[in-house]
């Protein structure tokens, strides 16, 4: 079929950063294609980029600003999706709503008692202005997203040690490593593009691959070594690895000495963490930890890639952190095929953070304590009333959000785009909290679980019907640009973050901010201004280029592909002694499993692109993992339907019979909101990053009471199902 | 790197050691048309379509794969080279369906085949295999240039869902055991699409518009 016309843009889903061709015919989008030549992944997709985006033109799509007939009264909020329930509005009016909703709020009970849901799924731009608005209109720090609950363990731990926390090292590198780590990361589920360079390594350059993982990842089989700890014993698995290093002398000692501190009390530490203690705790044998620790010593260069295996745990900063003890006393950083790369999840979960969409930090990590800083943007902003100030204390995180709510302090919440009925962990807490809410504003593309219970909700554009920019996994700035028109009556959310603000500060009587934008473009100009380490990116260069690797202070700078050359944003790295132990729901005699969560390859998150998708088609229900012995012994097979329990509550899902997890472990995706894996799980935090622990709970399995005959596709055979089959053995 | 300077069409090429007489062929703006061959892809050399004349050489080599040497001199055009060519082409066409192969179109045109002098004899043909969610397979358009496979193997994917099926005329690309894609361990990232150099593999969407229009 002939296309109208071809359209240069970046895939929507991962952190990989894909650029793909949306093909264009009568404004639909009929084919994507990758370019062969352009970065990060030269022509390369997987199934969610290359098959995945027809839910752009799916017709469930919100088409019209919605309003509940029925203003909900604090707790008594229900969800609804039911049309009865929700007036068509205009444009003008739904804002006026949403406007004098939080202008109400705010006036009550202050500006901190509104908190706010930046999107790492939407742009730069778009969250530039989210933050813009909430800060210098609201008045509060209170905006986090979604990468509380995926990477605060990593970016906790990083900045900690070496004062940056954005991946290391880029993609191109990936395919000349001579060494490299996988650990907490099933990558080629999670990052499928990156995970076939990273095979390519493997097979075509003879690297050595290490993973670390309980489960067995199709990373394992192209393993050299496959250390399987039990989870939640990362930290004793990788303090003996060290252990090892410095026992056997593969130290780099010039390293240590001219680039880090600590070493000598971190050492110390170190005397007991042998391999045969790390084995007791693990499980991986004493010599498989010595092997590890050879190979990633003795390489002239080693990386380490992980995901949220890693970062999803109650010690996910003690975690982070022995693996850059790790990095620094072997020199492996600051140099090619080398490096701490944490895997970004969402295609701009980087760039919402690196937007300013975290609640102690401006753009590019410019901290909202620093005077000098604050005056800055203040400057900027308040150019028109010099006396106005922004806040100067660092805001609620999103998983302090539900308890802020919980203990009155918070009272109206803004959400663009996410999806925290599903993410956050232990559902049942968040949705007693959010049914509290006096007042709530949803902006997305699609009704879900969460915007369901707002007071009004705006209708989003995709990322195919505009303009902006993505930041991928290694900091690459790349467009996108708009393919087809909005939906409806869809809008960008900057556009619709302008609207709201204009109004926002005629409510509430204040001087504007400056909300005149006329494309994407002007508001990138904006940060590039406010921002020194984007200094030399402008849409011009990104036309050019393709994309650029922040930080870039200037337009003669060629980008940072890769980070700590010359040394840490923190000057010296800093050794941290972890001691392991655990804070985790750990099981009982009534809980006897351990319940780790995770992502197919097939869905994305909490379901709201995938699941209206030809991609629900090949992997439609949620499965309970179980380990053939753990079958056998409570006789259930592939296919049964079990009811999964942990204290917090009970879902209904059919069993897959797998050895991917070990025995004693039941994994299950987070997809699916018949059988929210997250009613399960735990909502206990790491006290430093405040993440949660998805990865370890205790829970019970049983035969399921009662078989959910009214769910889609429950009297086909699970074998009939798709695609859903047991990736071990196939 | 040492380098190497051979000739190309009367023209004096100079390029690294190892290079391919396709690629040093393109750095002085030659183009040797290919099918099989694709730029990020290790070269099969099946489709010979990129035949030249190395002389001294006794048969025409695949310039796709075939390394320079000093002093070669190669020819891209010759009367040779273009009846080879021709002749490929022609049984190509006799064979499959190349109504979706607007380039290989151009490579007939170029050397004056003419696509029905073969004709009449066995044509490649097969239901269109619609197993999956994503993509068809309709082998009746397949030139066999193996793309596919590769980009499901070592090139790319390292899935290893394709395999090669039957004999002589009737070989095609396969699954093992001939089972529906969600069956195999395709993951369904539609690489193999994206090499296809005819409509043999193509995006169910994109299919079933050009259904509904026609």
């Amino acid at each position: 079929m002939k296309a109208d016309k071809v359209v240069r843009s970046t895939c929507p889903y991962c952190g990989v950063g894909c650029q793909v061709l949306l093909n264009v015919r009568d404004d639909t989008i009929f084919r994507i294609e990758a370019p062969f030549d352009a970065a990060p992944n030269y022509g390369r997709l997987c199934v969610k980029g290359r098959f995945g985006a027809d839910y752009v033109h799916h017709a469930d799509r919100l088409q019209v600003p919605l309003i509940r007939k029925t203003p909900p009264a604090p707790g008594h909020r229900t969800p609804s999706r039911y049309p009865d329930d929700w007036r068509e509005a205009t444009w003008a009016e739904a804002l006026d709503v949403a406007a004098t909703g939080l202008g109400r709020i705010r006036q009550t009970y202050g500006p901190d008692a509104i908190t706010a849901n930046a999107c790492a799924k939407a742009t730069n731009e778009d969250n530039y202005l989210h933050q813009k608005l909430m800060r210098a209109v609201i008045g509060t720090n209170n905006v986090d997203h979604c990468a509380r609950l995926c990477h605060a363990g990593s970016v906790t731990g990083l900045q900690l040690a070496i004062g940056s926390s954005a991946m290391s090292n880029s993609i191109a590198e990936m395919k000349d490593l001579e060494c490299f780590v996988v650990t907490g990361s099933n990558t080629t589920e999670t990052h499928p593009v990156i995970s076939t360079f990273l095979k390519q390594a493997v097979t075509r350059n003879g690297a050595k691959l290490i993973v670390i993982d309980p489960r067995h990842t199709e990373m394992a089989g192209f393993a050299t070594l496959w250390l399987r700890q039990k989870p939640g014993t990362d930290v004793a698995v990788l303090n003996a690895m060290a252990h090892v290093i410095v026992k056997e002398k593969l130290v780099n000692d010039d390293f240590i000495g001219q680039r880090t501190e600590g070493f000598s009390d971190y050492v110390e530490s170190l005397e007991d963490k042998t391999p045969e203690w790390a084995e007791q705790i693990s499980g991986v044998p004493a010599d498989d930890i010595r092997q590890a620790a050879r190979l990633y010593g003795q390489a002239h260069r080693a990386a380490f890639y992980w995901g949220m295996g890693i970062s999803q745990s109650t010690h996910g900063t003690d975690n982070a952190l022995s693996l850059t003890n790790l990095a620094l006393m072997t020199g492996h950083v600051g140099k090619p095929g080398t490096g701490l790369n944490p895997l970004r999840g969402q295609n701009n979960v980087q760039g919402c953070s690196d937007s300013g969409g975290l609640p102690n930090v401006y753009t590019a990590y410019q901290k909202v304590t620093d005077p000098d800083t604050r005056h800055r943007f203040e400057h900027y902003y308040y150019s028109q009333d010099a006396s106005r100030r922004l806040p100067d204390t660092p805001g609620l995180t999103v998983t302090e959000m539900v308890d802020g709510i919980l203990t009155g302090q918070v009272k109206g919440w803004w959400v663009m785009g996410e999806n925290p009925m599903m993410s956050e962990p232990n559902l049942r807490h968040a949705q007693e909290a959010i049914e509290q809410l006096e007042f709530f504003v949803a902006q997305d593309i699609f009704f879900n679980e969460t915007n369901v219970y707002a007071d009004v909700l705006l209708p989003a554009a995709a990322f195919a019907e505009k303009d902006g920019t993505f930041t991928n996994s290694d900091r690459r700035v790349q467009r996108i640009r708009r393919a087809v028109s909005p939906t409806g009556q869809a809008r960008a959310d900057w556009e619709i973050i302008c609207d709201l603000a204009k109004r926002l500060e005629k409510e509430l009587g204040l001087t504007t901010a400056g909300w005149d934008y006329r494309h994407p473009s002007e508001i990138w100009e904006e940060m590039r201004q406010l921002t020194p380490d984007f200094g030399g990116i402008d849409y011009a260069r990104l036309e050019r280029e393709g994309g650029v690797h922040w930080p870039c202070p200037s337009f003669d700078h060629p980008g940072t592909p890769y980070l700590f050359e010359e040394e840490f944003p923190s000057g010296r790295g800093k050794f941290y002694t972890v001691d392991y132990g655990t804070d985790s729901e750990l099981p009982d005699a009534d809980y006897p499993f351990i319940l780790s969560t995770g992502r197919v390859l097939y869905h994305w998150h909490g379901g709201t692109m995938t699941r209206p998708s030809a991609l629900n088609a090949i992997w439609p229900e949620a499965t309970v993992e179980l380990h053939p012995n753990d079958a056998a012994r409570l006789g259930l097979k592939t296919g049964d339907w079990v009811d999964l329990s942990s204290r917090r509550g009970t879902i209904t899902a059919r069993l897959l019979v797998t050895g991917r997890s070990p025995e004693g472990t039941v994994f299950i995706p987070f997809h699916f909101a018949e059988a929210a894996a997250n009613i399960l799980t735990d909502n206990r935090i790491d006290q430093r990053a405040k993440i949660p622990d998805y990865k370890v709970c205790g829970v019970k399995i049983e035969r399921a009471a009662e078989i959910p005959l009214d769910r889609a596709g429950a009297d086909i055979p699970l074998e009939d199902r798709g695609a859903i089959k047991d990736m071990v053995s196939a | 790197m040492a380098h190497i300077t051979l000739t190309i069409d009367n023209q004096s090429v100079t390029v690294p050691e190892g290079t391919t007489i396709l690629d040093a062929a393109a750095t002085v703006g030659i183009t040797i048309p290919a099918i099989c061959y694709h730029p990020s892809l290790t070269p099969p050399a099946i489709c010979r379509v990129c035949t030249v004349e190395v002389e001294g050489q006794r048969g025409l080599q695949p310039a796709c794969v075939m390394p320079v040497k000093a002093d070669m001199v190669v020819n891209t055009t010759s009367q040779r080279v273009q009846t080879g060519r021709r002749v490929i082409l022609e049984l190509l066409a006799s064979t499959v369906d190349l109504g979706e192969a607007p380039h290989i179109q151009h490579y007939m045109a170029d050397v004056q085949a003419n696509p029905q002098r073969f004709a009449g004899g066995v044509k490649r043909e097969f239901d269109v295999f619609e197993d999956n969610p994503f993509y068809i397979r309709d082998y009746s358009q397949c030139v066999m240039c193996w793309r596919c496979i590769q980009v499901c193997a070592e090139d790319v994917q390292h899935t290893f869902a394709l395999t090669w099926g039957e004999r002589g005329i009737h070989s095609h690309v396969a699954t093992f055991f001939d089972e529906d894609m969600p069956d195999t361990t395709c993951v369904f990232c539609g690489n193999c699409v994206g090499v296809c150099p005819t409509g043999a593999l193509k995006g169910l969407v994109e299919w079933q518009l050009e259904r509904e229009s026609s």
